[in-house]
C-alpha cells in the first residue's frame, strides 16, 4: 500500500532533523521523520561503562548496531578495513532519536565571528580548502538565541572577552563550580586568560517542564537519567509530534533520495522496521543524516539526471571531512581534586581559539568531563608502565588526583578527506557502505602542538607535580564532531548547498546537518548545527509552496 | 558501610538479562565446567597472564576480580571474532612455556611469568610459527580486555564486588537528587 504523501520527509532525527521536523510541523507543513534507530528514554541510561557512546568496546549504547552496520576505512598507506560501529575507525556518531544529542556531554557552543571567516583570517592555506562561510554570524546569531531559549541552555559567558556578540542571555545560570573548575579558575586569571563557565544543553534549573541535573558521573557517552541534558529528542521532537503533523517513524533506513525526469525530488525510499522497501512521496526531502551518511545518501542517489549522485556534479559532496583535533593536557597533582560533582567539564577558556602568532586556527580549552575508572586506566604519562603493579599502583593513588584541560582544535579542511561510496562492501539491506579515508591538515597539529601547551602551563601553574601532552595523529577526522562533506557556499562549482542549505541543482533537496560547515570551530558544534537548522527550517517553511 | 553487597532490583534485572544472552549462545555453553568458551586449561593460563597485568598487592588482582569470566562471556558475545585469537594466542604460549620451562605457564613462577610477559609484549619470544607481530597484538588484546574487565562494570562479570572502585575509593551509586537505587543501608 502505498505511503500518503507529505509535505517534508526529513532523514535522521537528530539534531539538524528534529528540529527542521519541528518547525516545518508547526508550520503546519505534513512531516514524515526517518529514523534509523530506535527512541530511547531517560530510562535507557544504564550508567554502562563499557556499552555506550563513548566506550564502545561492548558495543554502542545507542546504536547503530554491529550487526547491519559497517563502513570502510583506508589509511595513509592504503590499506582498507571493514569496521563495525564498536569500532573507532567507524567514526561513529549515535543512532536513535536525538542522536548526539541523545548521549552527548551537550557543551553548547556559539562560534566566534571569525570561524564563519576563515579564509579572509587567514588566507588561502596550500593544501586545504579553507573558506568564508556564505553566511555570517550576525545572520545565525537569531537563531542561536532561538536555539538557547527553546531548548534550554545553562552557563555564563558573560566574563568571554573573546565571544561574538549576543542580544540576550543564556536562560539558565551555570552549576555551581566543582573542585577542578573552582582550582582552576584563579590561575587562569594570574595567567592573563578569561575563564568562564562552558555553557550547556543542559538544565541547571527547572526548564522546559524537566529537572536540573542531579550531577551524577556518567555524562557524556550516556542518556541522562533525569532527562536534565536537552537534545532534539525530549524538546523539538515531543513538539513536532504534539502539532499533530509529524510523523515520526523509527527503525527506517533510507536507500536513495528518488527523483523525476526533470530532475526534482519526489521522495526518499526506505526499508521499514520490517525491512520492507517503502516509498515515501514527499514534496522536500531534507537530508539530515550526519556528515557521513548525508554525504552517502547523496552519493547513492544515482540516476540518469545524477549519475554521481544527488549534488554531485562538480564532485564536492562527501570532500572536506573533518571534526576536531583534541589536543590538550593531563596533570597529576599531590592533593586530590576529584569531588564527584557531574558532569565534570565546567570551565573554558576562549583565549587560544584565534589569534595565536604564527599559527592557523585555534580552539577552546575545558576541564574534562568526569573519568571513570575504566577511562583514567589508560591515562597513563610516558614514564610509568601501561600494566604491572606499577600501573595498578599509579591508578590507585592519581585517579582522584588528575586534571585533564582539553579542546578542539578548528581543522583546516582538506579536499581529499573525504567520504564516497564503496565499491564493494554493502550493508544489510545491500546499499553500499560508507567508505572514508584521507588525514588532517598538518596545521592542525602545529597549532594543536601550540594550544596543548597552554592547556599544560594552566595545569602546571595549577600545582600539577607532572604533565604531559595529549596530541592527535594525522589520521582521518571526523568522529562524533563530523561535518564539511555537503559544503554551503555561492558557487555551484566548489560548494554541495546554497546559503539556504538547498542542493544546487535541485530545487526541494535540503541538507541541514553538520555537512553544510565549511569549517567546524574550535567547539562543539551541535549549536551551530541546531542554528542552522532553525534558519532552514524558517526557509522551507516560508518558501516551500513556491516549488511544491 | 554495606553499599556494594547485595543486588538491588536494577542490577537483578541487568544480570539476568544477561544471563538470557548467555543462556541464548548454545554453542558457547558448556555444563561440565564454569566457562563458557575456554576449557579449564586456558582459563588457568589467561588468569595467570591477567594477573601479571593487574597483580594482587594490598587489593586484589585481575583472577580474583574475575577477568576471566569478562573474557569468556564476551567471547560469546561482542567478542565472538576474537575466539581464534585467544586459542591460538594461549596455545603458542603454553608451548613455549612448556619447551622452555617443561611446566604450564601457570606454574612457572611469577619471575619467569613476567620475564615472559616483557618478551610478549616487545614480540621477542622465539616461538616457532608464533612471530612477533602476532604476540604483540595478542599481548596487547588481552591487557585491553583485562582493562576492561577490572575496571569496568561489574555487570559484565568482571570487577568483582567493585573491587577496582574501591580501591579507588569510587563509592557506587552516589545517590544524589533522586533515591533511584535500592539501598541496603
Amino acid at each position: 500500500m502505498a505511503l500518503k504523501h507529505v509535505n517534508a520527509v526529513v532523514v535522521g532525527a537528530g539534531a539538524g532533523g528534529g528540529v527542521v521536523a519541528k518547525e516545518l510541523a508547526c508550520a503546519g507543513l505534513s512531516v514524515a521523520l526517518l529514523e534509523r534507530g530506535k527512541w530511547y528514554t531517560a530510562f535507557d541510561c544504564r550508567k554502562d561503562d563499557l556499552r555506550n557512546q563513548r566506550v564502545s568496546v561492548l558495543g554502542c549504547g545507542f546504536g547503530p548496531d554491529d550487526e547491519r552496520y559497517r563502513r570502510v576505512t583506508v589509511d595513509e598507506t592504503g590499506r582498507e578495513e571493514i569496521v563495525k560501529p564498536s569500532n573507532w575507525g567507524y567514526n561513529n556518531n549515535a543512532a536513535c532519536v536525538g542522536s548526539g544529542t541523545q548521549s552527548y556531554g551537550a557543551m553548547a557552543w556559539r562560534y566566534m565571528k571569525q570561524d564563519f571567516r576563515m579564509r579572509t583570517t587567514y588566507g588561502a592555506i596550500e593544501g586545504g580548502t579553507l573558506e568564508d562561510w556564505p553566511i555570517s554570524y550576525d545572520d545565525l546569531e537569531p537563531y542561536y538565541e532561538k536555539a538557547e531559549w527553546e531548548m534550554g541552555v545553562s552557563g555564563d559567558v558573560s566574563a568571554n572577552i573573546f565571544k561574538a556578540p549576543r542580544k540576550r542571555p543564556l536562560p539558565m545560570p551555570p552549576l555551581s563550580p566543582n573542585a577542578e573548575h573552582r582550582l582552576l579558575e584563579p590561575v587562569a586569571k594570574r595567567l592573563g586568560w578569561h575563564p568562564f563557565y562552558i555553557p550547556m544543553l543542559r538544565n541547571s534549573v527547572p526548564y522546559n517542564g524537566r529537572g536540573p541535573c542531579m550531577r551524577c558521573r556518567w555524562c557524556v557517552g550516556f542518556a541522562c537519567e533525569v532527562d536534565a541534558k536537552n537534545g532534539t529528542q525530549n524538546t523539538v521532537i515531543p513538539t513536532a509530534l504534539a502539532s499533530g503533523n509529524c510523523d515520526l517513524r523509527t527503525e527506517c533506513m533510507v536507500k536513495e533520495i528518488l527523483t523525476d525526469e526533470r530532475g526534482r525530488a519526489t521522495g526518499v525510499a526506505y526499508f521499514d522496521r520490517d525491512n520492507r522497501l517503502q516509498k515515501q512521496t514527499a514534496d522536500v526531502v531534507v537530508v539530515s543524516a550526519s556528515a557521513t551518511e548525508s554525504a552517502r545518501l547523496l552519493l547513492n542517489s544515482k540516476s540518469r539526471l545524477f549519475p554521481a549522485g544527488i549534488g554531485n556534479r562538480y564532485d564536492w559532496v562527501g570532500r572536506n571531512l573533518q571534526g576536531h583535533a583534541y589536543v590538550g593536557a593531563i596533570g597529576l597533582m599531590d592533593h586530590e581534586v576529584y569531588d564527584d560533582l557531574g558532569p565534570g567539564a565546567s570551565i573554558a577558556i576562549c583565549d587560544f581559539n584565534h589569534g595565536n602568532k604564527g599559527y592557523v586556527s585555534g580552539g577552546a580549552l575545558c576541564n574534562e568531563f568526569i573519568r571513570l575508572p575504566i577511562h583514567f586506566s589508560s591515562m597513563v604519562p610516558p614514564d610509568v608502565p601501561r600494566w604491572g603493579a606499577a600501573h595498578k599502583e599509579y591508578v590507585r593513588k592519581y585517579y582522584k588526583r588528575s586534571i585533564i584541560v582539553m579542546g578542539p582544535i578548528q581543522e583546516i579542511p582538506v579536499f581529499e578527506a573525504r567520504v564516497q561510496v564503496d565499491p564493494v562492501v554493502k550493508d544489510f539491506w545491500g546499499v553500499p557502505v560508507a567508505r572514508l579515508s584521507g588525514q588532517r591538515h598538518p596545521s592542525d597539529l602545529a597549532v594543536g602542538g601550540y594550544v596543548a601547551g597552554k592547556a599544560e602551563l594552566w595545569l602546571k601553574e595549577a600545582g600539577a607535580v607532572k604533565t604531559w601532552l595529549l596530541l592527535p595523529g594525522r589520521g582521518l577526522s571526523g568522529g562524533q564532531h563530523q561535518a564539511g562533506t555537503c559544503r554551503m557556499g555561492n558557487d555551484p562549482k566548489t560548494s554541495v548547498v546554497d546559503r539556504n542549505y538547498r542542493v544546487h541543482d535541485v530545487e526541494n533537496v535540503f541538507v541541514v546537518d553538520g555537512s553544510v560547515h565549511v569549517t567546524n570551530g574550535g567547539f562543539n558544534p551541535v549549536l551551530t548545527i541546531l542554528a542552522n537548522a532553525y534558519r532552514a527550517g524558517e526557509f522551507i517553511a516560508k518558501n516551500w509552496k513556491s516549488w511544491a | 558501610m554495606a553499599w556494594y553487597k547485595g543486588l538491588t532490583r536494577r542490577e537483578f534485572i541487568g544480570i539476568a538479562a544477561a544471563a538470557a544472552v548467555a543462556g541464548a549462545a548454545t554453542s558457547c555453553s558448556n555444563p561440565k565446567i564454569p566457562w563458557r568458551f575456554l576449557n579449564a586449561d586456558e582459563a588457568r593460563t589467561l588468569a595467570a597472564i591477567c594477573d601479571q597485568m593487574i597483580p594482587p598487592d594490598r587489593d586484589p588482582g585481575a583472577e580474583w576480580a574475575r577477568v576471566v569470566n569478562y573474557i569468556d562471556i564476551q567471547l560469546c558475545g561482542p567478542f565472538r571474532d576474537l575466539q581464534p585469537d585467544y586459542k591460538r594466542g594461549i596455545a603458542a604460549l603454553e608451548e613455549y612455556s612448556r619447551t622452555k620451562f617443561g611446566k604450564v605457564f601457570a606454574a612457572i613462577g611469577a619471575e619467569s611469568q613476567l620475564a615472559l610477559m616483557i618478551a610478549m609484549e616487545q614480540g621477542n619470544l622465539s616461538c616457532g610459527t608464533w612471530d612477533g607481530g602476532a604476540q604483540k597484538s595478542f599481548f596487547q588484546m588481552v591487557l585491553a580486555h583485562t582493562m576492561q574487565g577490572f575496571y569496568g562494570d561489574p555487570r559484565h562479570g568482571g570487577n568483582r564486588e567493585r573491587v577496582s572502585w574501591k580501591m579507588v575509593d569510587l563509592p557506587y551509586p552516589p545517590v544524589r537528587g533522586q533515591q533511584k537505587y535500592g539501598s541496603k543501608e
